[in-house]
């Protein structure tokens, strides 16, 4: 993956987060995407979700597959170690990597090919898993890297570059998230900041696995007329279902206007995130109705965005695998080794 | 063979019956009464029904390989029958279920057939169905206590360890080994002319499996990370690993586990998890048979080049393919030494039994951090499964853990700049840190190609800056993993080479041909990279075998590779029928061959 250092420049003006860094101190090498991808700004909205919850950068991970969606952990976050992995199978690394240090944030970026065809397996597991990380899909219905073929989530119809039609059916990630147990499934459009930087915010506080679907345009191979993937298509039919109002306990709790369409759901940590239902029936919590709106949404032509599914009650990896809360990686090795007097006596056992 | 504690027997069962706990109560007591033994159990891939066999041999002299002959056949399985009657030894016994009239398939001049009515014995005695089938293995268990002068105490004991909280089963149980031995004193000439006597030759030894072993090899190394897809040979590795955790690893205050096991949804998954636990700095492993190897390819090849450590242990079986799941082999050799694509090379282990098993895994976890690279434990289904007499596991309190080089917090503090791949101290091995431990050790691990400083580099230099570096980081641990083991003879122009399981087989060869005044040198590979010691013994022979399981030559081929040693001076004897080894290939290979050579 291509990456080119930036200069470091001082900007004494710029505001600072309670660690005391401003934005510039989350953001990493230079992008070497197409000018006006659509991953370029989902990587500016996780800087600026990053920055306003004073996430220390040195305790954060940054994982990822293969593609150029694969390549923007390297644009961020430069005080973070990251891990570029292999195609699709950024989700197992991730697992192995939490299950032996559990303290750490991990964030996890992938493409609709990376997520949905080479690790599609992968991904299902991760969220059956319930890794606590945050998994953003970034989904421009291609295989942007090797040059313009459909992915898995093109729709029926949407046209490629070359004027070939897709027939086959789409994989939605979102459906398959909530089908598959995920407690948090939201959707967002790389060009939504207002609505993507508090469901960033959210899906990092959330314990469990967290997916955001972010349908986020190719500029080079698909974002012409005949594309279900294109900002034009994406501004003409997102139909937002909730307002996610992201709000950690440090900061000033601002009501929106309208009180009555309000849920508040409190997230593991203690922070609360607050949905604006756009329809009053819209229940954030209740899964089988959450199915339901993005399937009529889907059949209007429509795309539900917003944070579509939470439950905050889920179990994660470490709590399935009953471990203890110091990561694994830190337990001492006296810890661990039961010594001479339990091998003396163990060898009893095979006589 | 054939004499006082020195024999082989062979039960012909069907599997899913019960037989195999029957079996393991034979061996364990012979093992009690102090007499070297050895058990193979030859299974089917499958749950219930088909046929198996359990091959127990004594030796005084502690030969533990598979025996050349057997003695005494237990043939309780009729579809198997003319197989059984034709691997009896000539002049041996062949002991069948005489509830029923002799099959005549069953009939061989030159042996001795002996009947005993187990199953009719068993439905007049016992009510349930259940019961009758079961406790019939129980029955053959006395019968043969009677003719092999198996100490009955020694059985009961066992018995009552077994059962003695289930007081109905434990009193079934006696009944049934009553009935069998007091039959077979009534009715037959016992003892046979080859039976046991007590000796005091397994005090300082166990009887234990390879699987086992590895497992208890990870506890005491420290890993906290196992991940796994179930394959046989390797299943009962990760279950004994879990068996060990709840027992040593639940800490006592929270009763949290301070180990995750996951099973994932396929072996390229149990890779990334395992390499993404090493990266963290957890030891982590993961345990597989060879079509997981294969899919762990990928896999493998980014770890090593990332540079992260990763424990494989690969418990063998025939390949290729799906193969035969239930048949041993070293097959994976090649697949191992230099698995995934483009120029990659790894550390091999090859443990020659459960003991070894349960050094080279504390060693492979050491190993893995040292070099920062995957290393592979290369055991196989016969040392994996089978319970082998080996010397008691030793733990030395004083063993701390090989982190190998890693900057922490504080480390990092005193480094201007730290560069991950950068070879510091000459000798390939570059330092890491870990995540978590603060900003200035902070880099990106990235399978493509990349500098010295773990940038992406296109640049030719550069990349091979790092990839050279990887050749001289191998060299390194050529001097540094396990040393062959080497049993020299005055003057021999006579070499053999061997390789992990073999190990046994291939010893008492030698023993074998020394009586019959043939002098031959022994090695037995460890480890791969190979050490300068192994082209140094290949080059002192006129004539080496090199002898292994698999169809291909491929540790000849490995040695020929490595050490420049021409491939056609080393004379394969290969054994690959899944089978584990007897001294016989190898005797009759190396007489023959001298025998053709002109002297
Ligand atoms: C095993 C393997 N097969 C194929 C490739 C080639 N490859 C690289 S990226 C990519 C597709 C990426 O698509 P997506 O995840 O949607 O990312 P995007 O580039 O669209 O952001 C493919 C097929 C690879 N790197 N590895
Ligand atoms: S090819 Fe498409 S996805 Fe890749 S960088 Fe260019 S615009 Fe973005
Ligand atoms: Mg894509």
């Amino acid at each position: 993956m291509t990456s080119i250092t930036k200069p470091p420049v001082r900007h004494p003006g710029l505001p600072r987060n309670a660690l005391g860094l401003t934005k510039r101190d989350y953001e990493g090498a230079m992008s070497t995407l197409c000018a006006g991808c659509g991953h370029d700004s989902v990587t500016a909205a996780l800087i600026q979700s990053f920055w306003e919850l004073d996430l220390p950068p040195d305790r954060a991970a940054k994982m990822s597959g293969i593609g150029c969606s694969s390549k923007t952990t390297a644009y961020f976050m430069k005080e973070s170690h990251g891990f570029n992995s292999v195609h699709g199978r950024m989700p197992s690394v991730t697992s192995g990597a939490n299950a032996a240090n559990r303290d750490l944030t991990y964030i996890g970026i992938s493409g609709d090919g990376d997520s949905l065809s080479i690790g599609l397996g992968q991904l299902c597991h991760a969220i059956r898993r319930n890794v606590n990380m945050l998994y953003m899909l970034e989904n421009n219905g291609v295989y942007g890297l090797t040059k313009g073929q459909f992915s898995a989530s093109a729709d029926i119809g949407s046209m490629s570059k070359k004027g070939e039609a897709n027939e086959q059916a789409p994989i939605d990630p979102v459906l398959l998230a909530l089908t598959l147990g995920a407690s948090f499934v939201a959707r967002s459009f790389s060009g939504d900041k207002t609505q993507l930087v508090p469901i960033i915010k959210a899906g990092l506080s959330h314990r469990g696995f967290a997916l955001i679907d972010v349908i986020s345009p190719c500029v080079s191979f698909n974002d012409h007329d005949g594309s279900t993937k294109s900002y034009a298509y994406m501004r003409e039919h997102e139909m937002e279902a909730v307002d996610a109002d992201f709000v950690p306990l440090r900061r000033e709790i601002i009501l929106p206007e309208d009180h009555a369409a309000v849920t508040v759901v409190q997230l593991h940590d203690g922070s609360t995130v607050r949905l604006r239902s756009t329809s009053p029936d819209y229940n954030p919590t209740d899964r089988e109705k959450a199915y339901k709106h993005v399937r009529s949404c889907q059949k209007r032509g429509e795309v539900a965005t917003g944070l579509l599914f939470i439950d905050e009650a889920g179990r994660d990896l470490h709590d399935m695998n009953r471990t203890v809360k110091t990561p694994l990686a830190e337990l001492p090795f006296e810890t661990l080794c039961p010594g001479k007097g339990a091998m003396d006596a163990l060898m009893e056992r095979y006589r | 063979m054939s004499g006082i504690n020195d024999f082989a027997f062979k039960m012909a069962t069907v599997n899913g019956t019960g037989s195999a706990s029957a079996n393991s109560l034979l061996m364990q007591a012979i093992f009690r009464m102090g007499i070297p033994v050895t058990g193979k159990n030859i299974f089917p891939s499958n749950i219930q029904g088909l046929p198996t066999w359990y091959e127990i041999r004594v030796s005084k002299d502690g030969y533990t390989a598979r025996p050349p002959e057997i003695d005494l056949v237990v043939a309780l399985n009729p579809s198997t029958y003319a197989k059984d009657v034709a691997t009896v030894r000539p002049g041996g016994y062949l002991l069948y279920d005489s509830s029923w009239p002799l099959d005549p398939t069953l009939v061989r001049p030159g042996i001795t057939i002996l009947g005993v009515p187990f199953g009719q014995m068993c439905i007049q005695t016992f009510e349930r169905d259940r019961d009758r089938t079961l406790l019939r293995n129980i029955a053959y268990v006395g019968a043969l206590a009677a003719l092999l002068k198996i100490d009955m105490q020694v059985v009961e004991v066992m018995l009552n360890e077994k059962y003695g909280k289930k007081k109905a089963l434990l009193k079934a149980n006696h009944t049934a080994i009553r009935l069998g031995y007091d039959y077979a004193t009534a009715h037959l000439e016992c003892p046979l002319p080859f039976h046991l006597e007590h000796l005091d030759k397994t005090s300082n030894a166990i009887l234990i499996d390879g699987n086992t072993a590895c497992a208890l090899g990870a506890v005491y190394a420290g890993a906290t990370v196992g991940a796994w897809y179930p394959i046989t040979p390797s299943t009962s590795l990760m279950e004994s690993f879990k068996g060990f955790c709840e027992r040593y690893r639940v800490d006592a205050e929270s009763g949290l586990n301070k180990y995750c096991i996951l099973q994932a949804e396929d072996e390229l998954s149990a890779a990334g998890i395992t390499i993404g636990a090493g990266w963290m700095g957890a030891r982590a492993f993961t345990n597989t048979s060879g079509p997981g190897i294969s899919l762990m390819q990928e896999f493998i090849g980014l770890a090593y080049y990332t540079e992260i450590p990763a424990v494989f242990f690969d418990v063998q079986r025939c390949g290729p393919a799906t193969g035969m799941p239930t048949r041993t082999q070293q097959a994976d050799l090649m697949s191992l030494a230099y698995a995934s694509h483009g120029d990659t090379k790894h550390i091999v282990l090859f443990p020659a039994n459960p003991a070894e098993c349960f050094e080279m895994a504390v060693t492979a976890f050491d190993l893995a951090e040292r070099f920062q690279t995957p290393v592979f434990v290369a055991s196989d289904l016969d040392i994996g499964m089978n319970d082998w007499m080996v010397p008691r596991l030793q733990w030395d309190d004083s063993y701390r853990p090989d982190r190998g080089k890693v900057l922490d917090s504080a480390a990092l503090e005193k480094v201007k700049k730290f560069s991950r791949y950068s070879d510091v101290d000459g000798d390939g091995i570059a330092a890491r840190t870990l995540p978590g431990s603060g900003a200035k050790g902070a880099y990106f691990v990235r399978g493509s190609g990349h500098d010295k400083h773990a940038a992406y580099t296109e640049d030719s230099d550069a990349y091979l800056e790092v990839v050279n570096r990887l050749v001289l980081k191998f060299e390194t641990a050529a001097l540094t993993v396990p040393k062959p083991d080497m049993r020299l003879q005055d003057g021999s122009e006579t070499g053999v080479v061997t390789i992990g399981s073999c190990d046994a087989a291939v010893r008492e060869a030698v023993d074998r041909l020394r009586e019959q005044g043939v002098h031959v040198d022994f090695m037995r590979i460890k480890s791969f990279p190979f050490g300068p010691e192994v082209r140094d013994f290949l080059a002192r022979h006129a004539n080496t075998f090199v002898i292994e399981q698999n169809r291909d030559a491929q540790l000849r081929a490995l040695l020929a590779i490595e050490t420049g040693i021409p491939r056609d001076l080393m004379i394969p004897v290969l054994d690959y029928s899944g089978m584990p080894l007897t001294c016989t290939a190898l005797v009759a290979a190396v007489t023959k061959y001298l025998a053709e050579v002109p002297a």
